[in-house]
């Protein structure tokens, strides 16, 4: 699957992007939030405050119980700032 | 409905009057929103302003938001461009505008676009100030704005 970040998230963690290999165990875009940290400390601090990051799965916002397929395109941002 | 999202500045009256050709019918009132960039935030100053999208998504966001007015009032026709990239003082950063027979419905579904477009297009805004870029939060009034429009 794809992952992506955005503004202070991509920073934070200093990707734009990455490919994985969905693990058996991640179903759902909070099981893949959970995996994530225990690979680095700087998805650990990135993803430290739920409440401030918003998710889409294709392009789409979802929550943290959508479920999730290796072929998807996963996005992390915080909250919106246009206009 | 016409979605632009581009780094290059744009002429709001050209954009319009392409809205205008493009509409249905021929409409009795065209409103349209200009946002620019201040040269202020929370009493600093601002040298410049750097927009980061998920292109992709935003255009698919901002049809969407053209979609959902266009079923809330009869309009003629939609348009939105909104600029990424280094932006400096008194740039465009976006333009809405709505076509319709009547200007109530123009001048309401702007509104409705922009207070969607705040909340639901995946752009984010940097600030340059004192030299640093820093991430502009995002305001829980912009959230509120949103309840006006429940039906």
């Amino acid at each position: 699957m794809k992952i992506l970040y955005f503004s202070w998230l991509k920073e934070k963690i200093g990707l734009n992007s990455q490919e994985i290999i969905k693990p058996e165990n991640v179903e759902t875009v909070g099981d893949l939030i959970t995996f994530l940290k225990e690979k680095s400390e700087n998805h650990k601090n990135a993803f430290s405050d739920l409440n401030s990051i918003k998710v889409a799965v294709n392009q789409e916002f979802a929550d943290l119980e959508k479920k999730i397929k290796e072929k998807d395109e996963i996005a992390f941002f915080p909250p919106v700032t246009g206009g | 409905m016409i979605v632009k999202v581009q780094e290059k500045d744009f002429i709001a009256q050209d954009e319009i009057q392409k809205l205008k050709n493009n509409c249905i019918e021929t409409p009795g009132a065209i409103n349209s929103f200009i946002g620019y960039v201040r040269n202020f935030s929370n009493n600093k100053k601002l040298t410049s302003l750097t927009i980061e999208h998920y292109s992709g998504m935003t255009e698919k966001m901002l049809l969407e938001i053209s979609k959902k007015a266009s079923k809330k009032w009869p309009l003629l026709g939609t348009l939105i461009i909104h600029r990424y990239g280094k932006l400096n003082i008194g740039d465009q950063i976006v333009l809405a505008a709505s076509a319709s027979l009547h200007r109530n419905a123009a001048f309401e579904s702007t509104q409705f676009i922009m207070d969607y477009l705040k909340t639901q297009a995946p752009f984010w805004k940097s600030e340059k100030i004192n030299n640093q870029n820093k991430w502009v939060l995002s305001r829980k009034e912009d959230e509120q704005e949103l309840n006006k429009w429940e039906d």
